[in-house]
């Protein structure tokens, strides 16, 4: 099976330089690889870093040590030193992300916050509209609030719409923060389903989910992030 | 030149000193090598208010000779007070023979009209200017305007254009109507009546422009193209009447409205009152003309 | 995607006697990426604005921008006349007061086409038809057409700012602050009109702004400024997530959540 992305012994550390530059190390030794067509899950408790993984990979946070390589536009580059110009075409083509709130922007209703990603890709408007309109949908959110800016939704409404964002593209590898984290239990089972069709065309699935429920259900490999604590390392 | 005593004035010849003229014949020479672009020159205070045509009167008093005949026209009249007192300037400061008839004319000078009747090779016309610069409507600062013109940055004179439109429907500028002179500098023709603008291109006149106030010189030389800026579904258009003349029945011509009476009455008449009067003396009759006046035979 | 950048910055450096203006900053700008250039009053950025735009030369260093033809050209070797037919044609400037770009005293309508007429447009028609397009896209009612700027309102008036700029399809945009000193009501719509222009457009802008949320909004890449030199510089998200250097640092802790 192939393994779109391969992560090297990564260590990420935050300096506080607004007090006294205390460094903060949040894991090291980082090291693990995806494969198409499965969902992994990082597993472990809060603040062992899991969300901090994610942002790394997504080119978000930048990387202390070792390497990220991604494969990319038939090549290998490592995400850890690629440049930011080279972290946007890997975000446009290949690694996608679906965070665990949603930025909202002033005045774009919710169809098209949605539909931007491809809109950005190069497909036609009215295209991207009609799989915008396909995804909420299935995400059960009132049709009435498609053409509204979604600042104003609730917690869930707003989750959905970040979700249908992230799951328009055809990324081939797919990094959820959360997803699930404020939904009911029937949208929660839409998002499994929408998990289980993303890995049936062969992405890659990387995520964290606290509900035990929906971990139970996509994932086929959990990752212990514990194992990355930078005291293991240390010691 | 060496001055010429009359018994009425002990001015140099022309008024000014020669070093004056030198001068501003310098800057004349400069104008016309570079048609339609504003040479710079130490405008001189004269004997008359600006606004009276002090640039006009010293490109005259630079380039008059005792042999040269002069008229001076003011909106085409040849009496009226600016007229007379400038006519009068000259024959005293130079004692040169003046005319209002442009035929014979050597030089013209004037202020804001082309006279109708053609003008010949070997005649110089100079234009009194109040503002020399086109693109000050738009474009207060003169540093920026003199860069657009070395740079031919043009667009804004359309732009008075296109407003002119866009408020009017036309184009509304219907006097100091901006040109294109031999393709390259946008110039100011002086308020004279857009009507005129088309005597300008290609006369065999020499053309000089005076700004006394504004210390500018600029000239178009004899036979140049001067081509009136427009768009191509607006294109440039002259006035035209729907009479003729009220005194000699002229057609084609700039006339202007004579107010009567104090009744509303009122009628067309010639601006060019040399041209009108010439006419009458062929015989040419318009339908307010006196009876008694009879032609010149 | 271009295999090229847009413009080349190397080493640009501008003092104003021995005070620095900026110091030595270097980055490639391609075609449709928005670079946005933070820092507090007085770090340098507007100083940079002005360098690549060819309002000021700078001291020493080189920009170089590919023009249509796909030759670059080193800025600050091209003459006057090329410089400014750039700016009025590939380029655009949006200012900050938007009296500094726009004629006040002649209407919409011919503030917007003045860069067509500049180029050589003579048909009234198609130019009052380009501004009434033009008008449209930045929402300003076509029945304003023929009013001045200056009975706009601030948000209008630097929306006919960007139309003004925007008309002759420049590819490469330089804002100085262009939301700044607007309501926050107006500045979201501004922002929203500049975002989708530019993606639109596929247009490459370099946006400077001591606002973060305007940076995260409009840009791409982001580089901060302090006294002159830049500090860090990355992906926006990149540097606003997890800002490493101690100004930065400073500065994301200082906005403001609301």
């Amino acid at each position: 099976m192939p393994t779109p992305l391969v992560v090297s012994d990564v260590a990420k550390s935050f300096t506080m330089h607004l007090r006294d530059g205390i460094k903060l190390p949040v894991v090291a030794g980082v090291s693990f690889s995806i494969r198409a067509g499965e969902c992994t899950v990082l597993g472990g408790p809060s603040g062992a870093g899991k969300s901090s993984i994610l942002k790394m990979l997504y080119g978000n946070y930048a990387v202390d040590e070792g390497q990220i390589i991604v494969k990319h536009d038939d090549g290998l580059i490592d995400l850890a030193t690629a440049s930011p110009r080279t972290v946007l075409a890997i975000r446009r083509q290949t690694i996608g992300y679906v965070s665990q709130f949603l930025r909202t922007v002033p005045r774009v209703s919710a169809l098209d916050v949605v539909a931007e990603p491809l809109v950005e890709r190069g497909e036609d408007r009215e295209s991207a509209r009609g799989k915008a309109r396909a995804l909420l949908a299935q995400l059960n959110l009132p049709e009435k609030l498609w053409a509204l800016p979604p600042a104003t939704f609730s917690g869930g409404e707003q989750q959905r719409v970040n979700i249908a964002r992230g799951f328009i593209t055809e990324h081939p590898i797919l990094l959820l923060d959360e997803p699930t984290a404020s939904l009911d239990a029937r949208n929660r089972d839409v998002v499994i389903e929408l998990i289980a069709a993303k890995k049936a065309t062969g992405v890659a699935l990387l995520g964290i989910f606290h509900d035990h429920d929906v971990r139970e259900a996509v994932a086929d490999r959990i990752i212990d992030v514990t194992a990355f604590a930078p005291g293991k390392i240390a010691a | 030149m060496t001055a010429q005593p009359t018994d009425i004035a002990t001015y140099n010849f022309a008024y000014l000193d020669e070093q004056t003229k030198r001068m501003i014949r310098r800057a004349i020479l400069k104008g016309i090598a570079i048609p339609g672009y504003q040479v710079p020159f130490a405008s001189r205070e004269m004997p008359m208010p600006y606004g009276w045509g002090t640039g006009g009167v010293q490109v005259t008093a630079s380039i008059i000779g005792p042999d040269d005949v002069l008229k001076v026209i003011d909106q085409g009249a040849d009496d009226t007070t600016n007229a007379v007192s400038i006519r009068a300037f000259f024959k005293k400061v130079a004692n040169v023979a003046v005319t209002t008839y442009t035929a014979s004319a050597t030089i013209i000078q004037t202020r804001h009209r082309i006279p109708e009747h053609p003008l010949t090779a070997g005649q110089v016309l100079v234009y009194q200017v109040p503002i020399p610069e086109p693109l000050r409507f738009l474009e207060p600062r003169e540093t920026e305007t003199r860069k657009m013109h070395a740079l031919e940055e043009y667009g804004l004179m359309h732009v008075k254009l296109y407003e002119d439109i866009a408020r009017h429907g036309r184009i509304a500028t219907t006097y100091a109507y901006p040109v294109k002179v031999e393709g390259r500098y946008v110039m100011d023709p002086s308020p004279t009546p857009k009507f005129d603008n088309p005597k300008m291109h290609r006369s065999p006149a020499l053309q000089l422009f005076g700004a006394g106030r504004e210390k500018r010189i600029y000239a178009v030389p004899p036979f140049t193209e001067v081509v009136s800026l427009d768009f191509e579904d607006h294109p440039f258009e002259v006035q035209t009447f729907d009479q003729p003349c009220a005194l000699c029945a002229a057609e084609n011509v700039y006339l202007d409205e004579v107010i009567l009476d104090d009744h509303g009455g009122h009628m067309f008449v010639c601006s060019d009152t040399d041209h009108c009067e010439k006419r009458r003396e062929e015989g040419h009759r318009g339908h307010l003309a006196p009876e008694m006046m009879e032609p010149a035979r | 995607m271009t295999d090229e950048p847009l413009l080349r910055v190397s080493a640009l450096s501008k003092f104003y006697g021995s005070r620095v203006g900026c110091d030595n900053v270097s980055f490639d700008l391609w075609p449709g990426e928005v670079l946005a250039v933070v820092g507090e009053s007085g770090s340098g950025k507007t100083t940079l604005l002005n360098c690549l735009s060819t309002r000021l030369l700078p001291s020493s260093g080189t920009a170089s921008y590919r023009m249509r033809d796909g030759q670059f050209r080193e800025l600050y070797r091209m003459s006057e006349a090329e410089r400014r037919f750039l700016m009025r044609t590939d380029w655009g400037f949006v200012h900050q007061n938007p009296a500094d770009g726009l004629r006040m005293t002649v209407s919409a309508g011919a503030n917007v086409g003045e860069r067509l007429m500049a180029v050589g447009d003579r048909h009234y028609g198609k130019i009052r038809a380009t501004a009434v397009d033009w008008l449209s896209r930045v929402e300003i009612d076509e029945d304003r057409i023929d009013d001045e700027p200056r009975a706009f309102s601030g948000g209008m008036r630097q929306r006919l700012q960007i139309a003004r700029n925007l008309v002759t399809g420049p590819r490469l945009v330089f804002m100085d602050e262009p939301t700044g000193g607007l309501d926050v009501s107006v500045q979201a719509r501004l922002l929203d009109l500049l975002r989708g222009l530019v993606t639109d457009l596929g247009l490459a802008a370099i946006v400077v702004t001591h606002d973060l949320a305007v940076a995260r909004l409009l840009s791409q890449r982001m580089m901060v400024m302090k006294d002159g030199r830049v500090v860090e510089s990355g992906l926006t998200d990149g540097v606003l997530d997890d800002p490493r250097a101690p100004y930065t640092q400073l500065l994301v802790s200082s906005i403001l959540q609301v």
